[in-house]
Formats: structure tokens, C-alpha cells, sequence
């Protein structure tokens, strides 16, 4: 009987194990060789989360891919190693501390969530490998240390950006409601940085409600913030989650604009909410629909590699690929603390994101675009610039 | 009033759901005494199937999945529940049989490695990857009838400006919802208490051995027990993905958790008892939705979670459960 | 259980000072017998702390650390889950609230006694005098829970535990959302008023992070050594013949005299303190951040998994298990998306092949000693 079950599972083993050799070729490990540079990612790219981490992968690899076209990093190529956290903290500590002690690569990148880069960040300090977070938004992670750094812009900023361009429309918006995720920690500390910058501009809150991670009706939430009577709902959310609660929004008869953060961005945002999002925005760290060439040139080699339009993230990963790159060119030596060093010199760097620098707290100062939807379509509609201090 | 009218409204059709999906669970806790944890995925097999069926299928039906005539959604359904006892019946035996005569919880922990393996075999790429999708709406989408109340009085200080009348809005998809998972109910009911299979389902749970003896074929009873169990998670499935077409990929916490409270509504409602089951569902569905709306929508789980302890602990058979097992 | 109490007889001052000095002699005989082990342990645990990264490099020293700690888990859950046969899924939840009393004791405990919530001292420095009673304390709060939580449940059977301990973990996962923002500086903590601490701030749902990384191998694996010892201790005593009567015969166990609950109590307390422990080790672990999700029943579940590979109550099984399972996904990193797939499938193919465990309810010796055991092999009572 044994000898038959087994027989039956080593049928199904032996495809996988197959497959899984076949699949781990082009990414496994193994010691750096001397022409070539071997940079680490860490990402969710299998989980809940692994839209995330695959679209971030999707765009280091087009930068990689063009570095390396174009003769590598003074001779040597770049080659990318990418470990699955399965979005778990746990995981993603033990997937930095193999990039770093096993396969020794000289920098890190990576995460998408801020609490996963925060499990990843003290490991790198540690060892002194500098690494880019492309997406992390929460101000903590580049807290942790001199060796982290960041491409996009932080929550704060980000909440402040919202709250200015509501109050700056030709009517301004003055009361909102804010439905959040109280199990992710970038929708509430978006949601907490929004709510200060609004009542700083003279807004009011109606009402604070939350959900958790992996909630499908929100129709309680909804039904408390329809009694609220907002002239605008603020969801900085996810956006398999914003494409629920737009539809049972307007079920419930709530018809006033519904916006976010960056969290929106994906192309599958309008498929599910379908015309529930019309007139909607969000903020995002770039516009796929900008003419600038550098922009509509990457737009176009993203969707001919992987037959979709890039994200925000897929922009963001492949910024912070390049910024990566391009400090190993002007660093002194590849040793984390030359190359940290180049990185936190970095100066009006000419990414897709945004022309940007890196400030005192390493950190990106860049503009943030608020998009617009309109027919189904995501439309560009305003560049937010920082404050100038 | 408003407000109270459409949380009842909403409670009846989340309850629907978790009382069809806690059915599974029950009937095959009552029969294997084991929490089978690949149930949740059962359910989302049936509603990426339908997402699959009615995006692939449908058109080569000659339908437009945009506008489908009334009876795609029946179809959808029927096809999806269909695959989906099959997969439960290859799964319980290629999996489940073989430790028939193992410790409890050697099968439970296989039912997890089912679990996991069904999760993650849905996120590859090229079954049904980890992106989100949308579900065609089957079911005309529009409002059965609603009920307008005047506003109320401003409460606080600040009169809202232009309060909107409350609506308490029925939805078509709700009504369908509760009639499909009522009508499956009473057929599940009559099957169970009416019939030569129900009767034999009922001695399996009540004593295998005897049942044995008494020449039931104790294996195909079980295999019966799953491939209803599992047809009746599809329909949960197909139905869950009306209600909400924002599908979650596969391995999302949605998923866990929607199987996990209805694991919790079999509980309550006294775990292996069929009407126990669907009387759970419901007080499960209230609970959480009055929870959230009257109380704080941040304790949403917790309401769940406490309601199981305080039953465990005041009632442990639960609610419908009694000392002398009428078992399904 | 209550000894009978021995007959009164009167004894001569010579008979009384030879029983004192057998008790004596027995006393340190139990010492020894007890101390060798540990000692014999802190030596390997310095030389895993030492040699492990020489030989293997930091990277197969962060997997022993990883498989230190599921060791501590899985070998307490089996006190509950193997031994005394009460099916608990809520392991994870007492990982929680260990790692969160130990994470605030020592980083707040930093920052009132240093002004800093960094690393402080070096070996055996004040820093880790403070780590070791944060995961003591970690593993009394763990106790304490564990004791509230299992008086009222344990008097239920079959498998109404596992429910209630299952709700407890995800209610403890809500509850840890809910936490205030961690404080980051000295000035912050002594300016907080009794508002900032309740609840307290430990960071909600982005996680309890800039708790100082003391953990290391040779700290994790003196906790193992502690906790083998016990458990060893417990499995071949009266206490744990008590709990194995409880696991083969709830009512046999009853009618033989054993107070069935409060002896579920007990190895329930034993489990969680050891679980408390571990969560202490966990929440100083460089690279991790502890996170409401840490109690969550997915946790819980991989340790469970652990005990049952190992085989019901075999110790060594469930070490050997634990080691593995901790150590498999970063194994099986090279497969890529296809790992978890992998780990299911070996999973159910070895709960198929091999039911009982890596080594049934045996220990690893009894498999070269060849003798039968006397304990009956665990085919559970259903």
C-alpha cells in the first residue's frame, strides 16, 4: 500500500522538482565571479502581497537588462539575485542575511511594505550593505540607519500632498471621511499623516472608520460613513481592497469622490472597480501617460518585455535599480561604505519617478503626481512639488 | 432606522454565505471528526472557476459575459459546483482515505499541506496567478426594491450640509444570494433526513463501526460527504464572487479568514449538526456586522473570535448541540 | 497527585542522620544528573556561538538561530500536544505576548536605564542581564496567560481546545493591532503620561521594531538545553506518565486517581511559559520585527506540524522535525515560486508514508537499543 502511495507522490514530486530546478536557473546564487556585480532583492513574489513583488522585480530587471546592454557598470555586469519573503518578517530577515553573508552582494534592494523593510533594514545596517527601499513610504525605515536609503517619497508628504490639492480644487473640500486598513501599517500611518495635513489646511474628519486585511464587506464602514454626509472619502488603501469598496460605495448610494494614495496604482484598479472609480484620484510617484520620452521610451520597453503597462512600482523599482547603478559609477570603491556614501551624494538624479535627490535623511525628495479617473482610463491631472523648507 | 434596516439587510446575505460554507465544515467534522482546513480553498476554487468559466467559456457559448441572458449565472454555477466535488472527491481520496486509520490529527495536518498546496498551485501563473481580478456580473445588478426614510435631525452641533434621504436599498444579487443558499439548504436538509444516502450519512456520524456492520459502505459515504460538501463551497464560492467581484487571488487572506468564521459559525451552531450550521452562519454574519457598525469596526474579528470563546465556555456544544449527538 | 502520607514512625537519631544524608546524597545524585546535561549543553551552545559561523558563515548561523528557536516551540508545544495528547492551536499567541512583554522590558528598560534603545555592554554586560529577564518575564506573562486561558477551557474535551486556543490567537492579533506607535527617544518615554501606555506602544500594525538585538545562538541554545532538559525530565517522571494516561484515556486516566484538568493546566502553563521564552529570543532576533501576525494561527500551525512530524510526544523526534522544518523553506529557496509547493506536497506525502512521526512516540535511542518501548505507541484515542 505504501510502496503505491509513494510511487503516486514521487509522480507528482518529479515534475516539480523539475520544474523548480528549471525555474531557479536564471536566479540562483552561487559566488560572484570577478566580471560581474551581483546586486540582492528581497520581495514578496509569492502571498498576498505578490503583485507587489513581482512588479518591482519586473522593473529592476528592465534596468538591469539596459545597464547591461549598454556595457555594464564600468566593465562588470549586474546581475540580480531575488529571494521570495512571502511578504512574512521572519522571512524576509533570512532572505537579507543570505543576499549579504551567501551570495555577497553589494547592495540591497528592496521592500515594497514598510514593515517588511524594517525587518530587512537592521540586517543590512549591520553588515554595512547599503540598500533601497523603491516603495516604502513609512519614515521609520530610513531611521534605521545610515545605509538605508529610499527613491520614493514618504508618507507625510505624500498625505500632505492630498489634502493640499482637495483643498486647492475650484471648490474646496472641506470635510472628509477616512476608511483605512488598521492591519497595514502604510494605510494607517498614510491615513494619520492625511488627517494632520488637512486640519492643518482647515479641513474637518466626519468620521474615522477602518477595516483589516482580508475584510470583503465593508458595507457597516460605508453605512457609518454615508451617515457622515463627507463631500469626499479618503481609502489609502490597496487596491485589490479600493476596488470592493468602490462598488459597494456606490451600492450603499455614496456618491461623492473617493481618493487615495499610491497604494491604487495597478492597471487592475479600473478592471475591478469598472466605473465606480469614475472621477476618483490617487497620488502615485509618477504618470504613465507623461510625454517626456525617458518616460514614454520605458512605458514601451516595459509593456514589449512583459506585455503590461508599468506601475508605479515596476517606475520605482526601476529607479532605484539605476540610482543603484548609478552611484557604483561614481563611488570610489564597491565596499558598502564607498557606495553608501554615492548614494547619499546622489543630486537632481534623472529617473522616471522624477527628477530627484537624496536629502539629509536619505530620503527622496521628489514631486508627487495626483491622477484622475476618467472613463475608465487613468489620467494625469496635477504635479505636486514639496514644500521648500 | 435606515441604518438598522440595511445591516440586517447585509447580515442575511454575508450569513447565507458563511451558513453555506460552514455546512461543508460540519458535515465532515461530524462524520471524520477533523477540521478540514482545505475547505477554505474549496471555496475559492468555485469562485475562480466561475471567473474562469465566465470569462472563457461563456463567450464560446455565444454569450457576452457583459450582458448575459438570466440563465449563465445558473450554468456558471452548476458547472462550477460540479468541478469542484470532483476535485473534493479526488482530494479526500488521494489524501484523506489513506490515514482513515490514523490519529486525528495526522489528517488534519494533511488537510493544511492540501491547503497550502491548493493556494499556492492557484498563485502560479498559469493557473490563476496573484493578481486580483474582476468578476462579470451574471446577475443583472440593480436594486429590487428600496425603502427612503427622511432624514433624521442633525445630531451633533453642526448641521451635515444637505443630508441625502436614507435609502435602505434590497439588492437583486442579496435576494439571490439568500434564495440559492436557502433552496440548497432545504435540499441538503431533505437529503440528509429524507433519504436512503441521509440516513446513511447520519449512522456513519452516529457509530462508523456499527454503521459498517450494518452494511454501509462506509468509504462511499464519505466520499458522498465530501463531494456535497465541497459542491456546496462552490456555490458559496460563485455566490461570494456576485456579491463581491473584486476576486482575491488565492493565497489571500480573505479567503482564510471567510473560512476560518465559518468554521466558527459550524461551531457555534453545535459542530456536526446541519441546521446547527446554518443557524451559525446567521448569528455569526449578525454579530459581526452589528459589531462593526454599532460598536467599532477595528474589533471586527474580535467580535467572532469572543462570541466562540464565551459559547465554548458557557455552551459547548453550542447552540444547537446536544449531549445525545445527532451527528451528520 | 498527592503522595500518601507516610506512616509516622519513630526514628533514632542515627537512623535520622543516615536518611538525612541519603536524602542528601540523592539530592546532589539529582543535581548531577541534572547539571551534567546543562553544562554539557551551555558547552555546545558556546561552541555553536563560536564555530558556526567560522565554518559555515553567518548565514548558516542566522538558520541555527531560526532552528534554535523552533526547537524551543515545537518541544514545549509537545508537551501539550504530544504528552498530555490536549490539541492546542494557539502556540503562536504565546510566542506573541512573550515577545512583546520581553520587547518592551528590555527596549524601554533600555531607554529609562540608558538613555538609548541600542544593543548595551558586551558578554554577559548589564544589556544582557536585562535580555535574559525580559524573556523570563516574557515567559512568566506567557504562563500566566496560558493559566487563564486553560482553566476554564481544559475542563472541555476532544477538540474544543484547539478552537478556543485558535480564536485566542487571532483575538491576540487584533488586540496587538490596536497598539499605540512605539516611543523613540528617551525624552519621549519620560515625557509619556499613563495615556501613551494603554494600550501600550508597541507599534500596531507596522510591528514592534528597535527592540536591541541580543539573541544568539549561544543564549538560544542554552534555552534549548533548559528546555530538553525539562521536558525529558517531565516525559519519563510520574508527572508525565500522568499526562501520557490523559492523552491514551481521558476517563481511565480519571478513574486511576489523575486530576485530569489540572494536569492539562499544568503542561499547558509549562508549554506557554517555554513558548513566552521563545518569543523573548524571537523578539531580540536581528532581521525580525515582531508583528500582530507573529500570533496568528499560520504560526500556530507550522509549530503543530512540527510536533506531529516528530512523532506524538518523542522529543528527539520533534526536535529533529522542528530543525527541519525551520531550516526547509531557506533549503528550498533555489525552487523559487515552486518552494511552497514543494513543502505541501512533502508534507502530505510524509503524513501519508509516514503517519506516525519521524520516530513514533520513540526517542532516537530506542531505535539502536532495538528494545520495545514501553509506552504505548500513539494511536489517539478518536
Amino acid at each position: 500500500m505504501s510502496v503505491r502511495l509513494l510511487s503516486v507522490w514521487c509522480l507528482l514530486l518529479g515534475p516539480l522538482v523539475w520544474l523548480g530546478c528549471n525555474g531557479s536557473g536564471g536566479t540562483s546564487g552561487g559566488a560572484p565571479s570577478a566580471d560581474e556585480i551581483v546586486i540582492g532583492h528581497y520581495a514578496a513574489m509569492s502571498g498576498a502581497q505578490a503583485t507587489f513583488g513581482q512588479s518591482t522585480d519586473n522593473g529592476i530587471r528592465l534596468a538591469l537588462e539596459e545597464i547591461n546592454a549598454a556595457g555594464g557598470v564600468n566593465g562588470k555586469k549586474l546581475r540580480l539575485i531575488t529571494y521570495d519573503d512571502k511578504g512574512d518578517t521572519k522571512e524576509a530577515g533570512a532572505a537579507v542575511t543570505r543576499l549579504i553573508t551567501r551570495d555577497k552582494v553589494v547592495a540591497v534592494l528592496g521592500e515594497v511594505a514598510s514593515s517588511l523593510s524594517l525587518a530587512g533594514a537592521p540586517v543590512c545596517q549591520e553588515h554595512g550593505v547599503p540598500m533601497i527601499t523603491p516603495s516604502s513610504t513609512n519614515p521609520q525605515v530610513t531611521q534605521v540607519g545610515d545605509k538605508i536609503f529610499r527613491v520614493c517619497f514618504i508618507d507625510p508628504f505624500q498625505g500632505y500632498v492630498t489634502a493640499k490639492y482637495i483643498r486647492e480644487l475650484p471648490t474646496p473640500v472641506s470635510r472628509v471621511a477616512i476608511l483605512y486598513d488598521q492591519a497595514n501599517a502604510y494605510s494607517v500611518g498614510l491615513a494619520q499623516e492625511f488627517e494632520k495635513a488637512l486640519t492643518r489646511l482647515g479641513g474637518t474628519i466626519t468620521t474615522r472608520q477602518t477595516y483589516s486585511e482580508g475584510d470583503q464587506d465593508f458595507s457597516a464602514q460605508l453605512t457609518a460613513i454615508r451617515g457622515s454626509n463627507p463631500e469626499m472619502v479618503f481609502i489609502p488603501g490597496y487596491y485589490s481592497d479600493v476596488g470592493n469598496i468602490a462598488l459597494q460605495a456606490r451600492k450603499l448610494g455614496i456618491t461623492v469622490p473617493l481618493f487615495g494614495g499610491d497604494g491604487w496604482t495597478s492597471p487592475r484598479l479600473t478592471e475591478i472597480a469598472g466605473s465606480a472609480l469614475e472621477g476618483c484620484f490617487f497620488s502615485e510617484h509618477y504618470s504613465q501617460e507623461d510625454p517626456n520620452p525617458k518616460i514614454q521610451n520605458f512605458v514601451r520597453k516595459y509593456a514589449e518585455k512583459y506585455g503590461s503597462k508599468p506601475d508605479g512600482l515596476a517606475a520605482l523599482g526601476y529607479d532605484a535599480a539605476r540610482l543603484l547603478a548609478d552611484a557604483m559609477t561614481r563611488a570610489r570603491s564597491l565596499s558598502g561604505d564607498d557606495l553608501a556614501a554615492a548614494i547619499a551624494a546622489t543630486r537632481d538624479f534623472d529617473g522616471v519617478t522624477g527628477t530627484f535627490s537624496i536629502d539629509a535623511d536619505r530620503n527622496a525628495v521628489k514631486p508627487a503626481v495626483i491622477l484622475k479617473i476618467v472613463n475608465g482610463q487613468v489620467r494625469y491631472e496635477a504635479t505636486v512639488t514639496p514644500e521648500s523648507p | 432606522m435606515a441604518d438598522l434596516l440595511q445591516t440586517i439587510e447585509t447580515s442575511l446575505a454575508v450569513g447565507a454565505l458563511y451558513a453555506l460554507i460552514a455546512l461543508g465544515y460540519t458535515m465532515v467534522y461530524g462524520i471524520l471528526q477533523f477540521i478540514n482546513f482545505a475547505h477554505s480553498d474549496i471555496v475559492v476554487l468555485g469562485a475562480w472557476f466561475s471567473y474562469r468559466m465566465s470569462q472563457q467559456l461563456l463567450p464560446r457559448l455565444g454569450v457576452d459575459p457583459h450582458s448575459p441572458p438570466w440563465w449563465a449565472g445558473g450554468v456558471v454555477l452548476v458547472l462550477a459546483m460540479g468541478l469542484c466535488a470532483a476535485v473534493g472527491f479526488c482530494i479526500e481520496r488521494a489524501c484523506y482515505k489513506p490515514l482513515r486509520h490514523s490519529p486525528r490529527l495526522n489528517v488534519l495536518i494533511t488537510a493544511i499541506g492540501v491547503s497550502l498546496l491548493l493556494q499556492n498551485v492557484g498563485q502560479l501563473p498559469v493557473v490563476f496567478g496573484t493578481q486580483p481580478a474582476r468578476m462579470p456580473s451574471l446577475l443583472p445588478d440593480r436594486e429590487l426594491f428600496s425603502v427612503t426614510f427622511a432624514s433624521p435631525p442633525a445630531a451633533g452641533a453642526e448641521p451635515a450640509p444637505a443630508a441625502e434621504p436614507r435609502r435602505v436599498v434590497i439588492r437583486l444579487v442579496d435576494s439571490v444570494i439568500f434564495v440559492t443558499a436557502g433552496v440548497l439548504m432545504v435540499l441538503l436538509e431533505l437529503l440528509v433526513y429524507h433519504t436512503r444516502l441521509g440516513t446513511a450519512m447520519r449512522a456513519v456520524s452516529f457509530r462508523t463501526e456499527t454503521a459498517a456492520l450494518m452494511g454501509i459502505n462506509v468509504d462511499r459515504i464519505i466520499s458522498w460527504t465530501f463531494l456535497i460538501g465541497a459542491a456546496l463551497a462552490a456555490a458559496a464560492g460563485f455566490l461570494f464572487a456576485m456579491k463581491y467581484p473584486g476576486l482575491n487571488q488565492p493565497a489571500h487572506t480573505t479567503w482564510v479568514l471567510l473560512g476560518l468564521k465559518a468554521f466558527v459559525a459550524a461551531v457555534i451552531g453545535g459542530i456536526g449538526n446541519v441546521r446547527g450550521a446554518v443557524l451559525g452562519g446567521f448569528v455569526i454574519a449578525f454579530v459581526e456586522q452589528f459589531g462593526a457598525f454599532y460598536i467599532s469596526s477595528n474589533y471586527r474579528d474580535l467580535y467572532v473570535f469572543a462570541l466562540l470563546i464565551l459559547m465554548l465556555l458557557v455552551r459547548p456544544t453550542g447552540l444547537l448541540g446536544t449531549n445525545v449527538q445527532q451527528k451528520v | 497527585m498527592q503522595s500518601p502520607s507516610p506512616p509516622q514512625v519513630e526514628l533514632s537519631q542515627v537512623e535520622r542522620e543516615a536518611l538525612a544524608l541519603a536524602v542528601t546524597e540523592s539530592r546532589c545524585a539529582t543535581c548531577l544528573r541534572s547539571g551534567t546535561p546543562l553544562l554539557t549543553g551551555l558547552a555546545l551552545a558556546a561552541a555553536v556561538q563560536v564555530l558556526v559561523p567560522r565554518l559555515a558563515g553567518d548565514y548558516a548561523a542566522r538558520i541555527c538561530l531560526d532552528a534554535g528557536i523552533a526547537v524551543i516551540l515545537a518541544v514545549s508545544l509537545n508537551i501539550v500536544n504530544g504528552l498530555a495528547g490536549q490539541f492546542s492551536l494557539g502556540h503562536a499567541g504565546f510566542l506573541a505576548v512573550g515577545g512583546y512583554t520581553a520587547g518592551m522590558i528590555s527596549y524601554y528598560g533600555s531607554l529609562w536605564l540608558w538613555g538609548s534603545g541600542g544593543v548595551h555592554g558586551g558578554w554577559f554586560g548589564a544589556g544582557q542581564a536585562l535580555f535574559l529577564v525580559a524573556c523570563l518575564a516574557g515567559g512568566g506573562v506567557g504562563a500566566a496567560v496560558g493559566y487563564l486561558m486553560g482553566l476554564p477551557t481544559l475542563r472541555l474535551r476532544g477538540d474544543y481546545l484547539a478552537i478556543v486556543t485558535l480564536g485566542f490567537g487571532e483575538i491576540i492579533r487584533v488586540l496587538f493591532q490596536q497598539t499605540q506607535p512605539v516611543l523613540r527617544t528617551a525624552e519621549q518615554f519620560r515625557a509619556a503620561g499613563w495615556e501613551q501606555f494603554v494600550p501600550p506602544p508597541v507599534g500596531g500594525s507596522l510591528g514592534f521594531s528597535g527592540i536591541p538585538k541580543y539573541t544568539n545562538n549561544f543564549w538560544v541554545y542554552a534555552f534549548v538545553t533548559i528546555t530538553l532538559i525539562v521536558a525529558h525530565r517531565l516525559k519519563f517522571s510520574s508527572a508525565g506518565r500522568n499526562l501520557i494516561s490523559i492523552r491514551e484515556d481521558e476517563v481511565a486516566a480519571l478513574a486511576m486517581g489523575v486530576h485530569v484538568t489540572r494536569w492539562k493546566v499544568r503542561a499547558f502553563v509549562i508549554a506557554a511559559f517555554f513558548a513566552g521564552i521563545a518569543g523573548g529570543l524571537f523578539a531580540h532576533e536581528s532581521g525580525i520585527i515582531l508583528s500582530p501576525r507573529d500570533a496568528g494561527f499560520q504560526r500556530s500551525i507550522e509549530l503543530v506540524i512540527m510536533v506531529v512530524l516528530g512523532g506524538k510526544g518523542s522529543i528527539s523526534g520533534v526536535v529533529l522535525a522542528a530543525a527541519l522544518l525551520a531550516s526547509l523553506p531557506e533549503l528550498l529557496r533555489d525552487f523559487d515560486q515552486y518552494r511552497m509547493i514543494a513543502y505541501a506536497v512533502l508534507l502530505i506525502g510524509m503524513m501519508l508514508v509516514r503517519p506516525q512521526g519521524l520516530f513514533g512516540s520513540r526517542e532516537v535511542w530506542d531505535l539502536w537499543r532495538r528494545r520495545p518501548q514501553p509506552v504505548v505507541a500513539g494511536k489517539g484515542a478518536a
